[in-house]
């Protein structure tokens, strides 16, 4: 525990203070802040786990710009897949395998094709969007809804219990999901592999470690987790699908990525940020507090990435061979 | 060797040497046949459907005059690109710079009066291209001097743009008594006139691209451009000024993509209103990777594709296809020549490498 709190040191202090913070506005107004709490964490859901996608791409040399375009295919899939099925796990089930296949068309062009990693994710968007646009039937709404499921004894704890512990299942997975892939690429075997493929592939090549190997089982298998954010938004978050349901969440989630330093905790810590900033933001507007048009409100989070980005970037450094194709010498 | 085995080879070395114009050519091919497949699923004969789109777009004078007018910004849009790919940037922001820069110019268009036709053109059309350039300069200057990757700066720009635009034909520069988020029309002097099909500006665009052409080929700025986008380590030692260089390049860019904007609201829907040039900018990139960075190939790539937007309408109307079948077409276009599967298809060991062009986070 000790070892962790030192690992992480800056998450650690952002989300406590984070905790602070909200407390004091809970005992000041009980229902606002819990109400901006759960519009927060549920902005924040989708970011987290889409940067989760980035992160492990990035971390093993591979830049995911699609990721975009995997959440729009997977929403897609989820919803219709619920819609056809009449089932909305098995839904859940389609859009990640959606994700699946999407993160494993970007391993095929990026890793075995050496295609611009760049181009290859843009054009994953593009397709993404052109598909997803045409086979779009509107009028279908889902069998069931997602149900709320709490978990004992944590959903009972004030105000962190209603927005983290009462929740459909992909936000309760999301906390889960992020520890996990945090210990997973820190604490194990295959962490280390992957870290060492995407800061210094041709060491870990003559190390025994295969390169192209790794590279496409993670962004592969990444992909799930951004068909995990995408079932989320169509199924918990939005509840239907339409043309566009992502609206550059992917993009807010690299920038994401860069501002939590490549770490999927700093990422959590980001997002929450955003969430909760464009969660404030909508209170005292409705609040009258602050009177800006609402279109500047939407704006928010696109203005704040850009200043984020413009901060963060120089300060934190990325995986040392994100974005370069690996060819075997010899 | 018999003669004709010398003839064969010839002929396949010529397949070989024009990959660039192979590969485009056959995957517009592929993707017919599987969007064919598509419309052939719907219970549509796909030759009726396709019929529909090109005697639409192409023999019908209404519909000519309508494909020239898709295609205008489309080649801006597609040179937008190109220039950036050139310089090594990936602006996949025209469209948040083609649609400020559409504002800009139906605002000069109407509230400046009183110059005499020409000038007033040339002056909107102006404005148009400065605050295009300006909007992607954004980008550049934050690419060059703090490291954010212009991929998503101008993605960020385009949702910005799109916001800003929709709040201010709401409120400050809406028409009177007019339900619809627009502004008025631009005044008479400000119009881009038609010249029997042909509008005006297409010719503009085309010269525009000659241009361009000749700029990245026969100038010392454009020998600097293509040394920026081959190899920045070579550029940086042969003392160019790559700071300078991206946010020329970005200036550059925007600016193109703001001329379509300008010409489009100038010479086709003389006002500005948003839905009007929605997803412009995006077939821009599917333009430019089409003509994989040529600047003069962007003209037949663009009129591709305005034929489609244009036909796709009436393909609604003749088959009860959706429009969309078009985006599908494109985006089977686009995977099939920016991956390099048909190229390896088709060429086996011979084929070229499909191009790296882009820079990773902050260098």
């Amino acid at each position: 525990m000790l070892d962790f709190i030192k690992d992480n040191r800056k998450p650690v202090i952002t989300l406590g203070l984070v905790t602070v913070i909200a407390y004091v506005f809970y005992f000041l107004d009980e229902i606002k802040t819990t109400s901006v709490l759960v519009f927060g964490w549920g902005y924040a859901v989708p970011l987290v786990l889409a940067a989760m996608v980035g992160i492990i791409g990035e971390r093993t040399g591979v830049v995911n710009i699609g990721i975009e375009g995997q959440m729009l295919m997977s929403a897609f899939a989820s919803f219709f897949g619920s819609v056809i099925t009449g089932n909305i796990y098995i839904g859940m089930l389609i859009g990640i395998a959606a994700g699946l296949i999407m993160g494993g068309f970007l391993a095929v062009a990026a890793v075995k094709w050496e295609m611009d990693q760049i181009i290859a994710g843009v054009v994953i968007n593009i397709v993404a969007a052109g598909l997803t646009s045409f086979f779009y039937a509107p009028g279908k709404t889902l069998p069931q809804l997602v149900p709320v499921v709490s978990i004992p004894i944590l959903s009972d704890i004030p105000l962190i219990g209603p927005v983290f512990f009462r929740n459909g299942i992909f936000a309760l997975a999301t906390l889960f999901i992020v520890l996990a892939v945090n210990f997973a690429i820190f604490k194990t075997r295959w962490g280390l592999r992957s870290r060492s493929v995407g800061e210094y592939p041709s060491a870990a090549d003559a190390a025994g470690i295969n390169v192209t190997r790794v590279r496409m089982m993670n962004v592969t298998l990444a992909g799930a987790l951004a068909g995990c954010a995408g079932a989320f938004l169509a199924l918990e978050a939005a509840g239907t699908f339409a043309r566009g349901l992502t609206a550059g969440r992917g993009f807010l989630a690299l920038a994401i990525m860069i501002f939590g330093a490549w770490n999927p905790l700093g990422a959590l810590a980001a997002a929450l940020f955003f969430g909760i900033s464009t969660a404030i933001a909508s209170q005292l507007q409705a609040d009258e507090v602050i009177n800006i048009p609402q279109q500047f409100v939407n704006l928010l989070p696109f203005v704040m990435t850009l200043i984020v980005l413009s901060v963060a970037v120089g300060r934190v450094r990325p995986p040392a061979a994100a974005g370069q194709p690996y060819t075997k010498e010899g | 060797m018999t003669l004709t085995e010398t003839k064969m080879d010839n002929k396949i070395g010529f397949f070989v040497r024009n990959q660039s114009i192979v590969v485009p050519i056959a995957a517009i091919f592929v993707a017919f046949v599987l969007g064919g497949i598509l419309i052939f699923l719907q219970g549509v004969n796909p030759l009726v459907a396709y019929r529909a789109i090109f005697s639409e777009a192409w023999f019908d004078s209404d519909g000519l005059l309508r494909t020239f007018q898709k295609t205008t910004p489309l080649v801006l849009a597609g040179l937008a690109v190109t220039v950036g790919l050139r310089v090594g940037l990936f602006n996949i922001g025209a469209q948040g710079q083609l649609i400020s820069a559409a504002l800009a110019s139906a605002l000069a268009g109407i509230y400046i009066t009183n110059l005499p036709p020409i000038l007033h053109v040339i002056v909107a059309l102006f404005c148009g291209v400065i605050v295009g350039a300006l909007w992607a300069g954004i980008a550049g200057v934050l690419k060059a001097y703090r490291g954010v990757h212009e991929v998503i700066s101008t993605i960020m720009l385009n949702s910005i743009a799109i916001g800003i635009l929709d709040y201010l034909v709401s409120n400050p520069f809406q028409e009177p008594d007019q339900s619809l988020q627009r502004t008025k029309k631009i005044a008479e002097t400000a119009v881009l006139p038609n010249i029997g099909v042909i509008p005006f500006g297409f010719i503009l665009a085309i010269i525009i691209c000659l241009l361009v052409s000749w700029m990245l080929n026969k100038t010392t700025a454009g020998f600097r451009f293509n040394t920026v986008g081959k190899n920045k380590f070579a550029a940086t030692y042969a003392g160019i000024n790559m700071k300078l260089m991206v946010v020329t390049g970005m200036l550059l860019s925007g600016g193109l993509a703001g001329l379509g904007g300008a010409i489009e609201t100038l010479g086709i829907t003389y006002r500005f209103e948003p839905a009007f040039n929605a997803g412009l900018g995006f077939d821009g990139i599917t333009i430019a990777l089409l003509a994989r960075a040529n600047p003069l190939a962007t003209i037949p790539a663009a009129i591709l594709v305005g034929t489609l937007r244009a036909g796709g309408a009436s393909l609604q109307f003749e088959t009860g296809i959706e429009p969309e079948i078009v985006d599908v077409l494109l985006a089977i276009t686009l995977l099939l020549v920016s991956a390099p599967i048909l190229a390896k298809y088709l060429f086996k060991g011979k084929a070229q490498k499909s191009a790296n062009v882009t820079s990773g986070w902050g260098n």
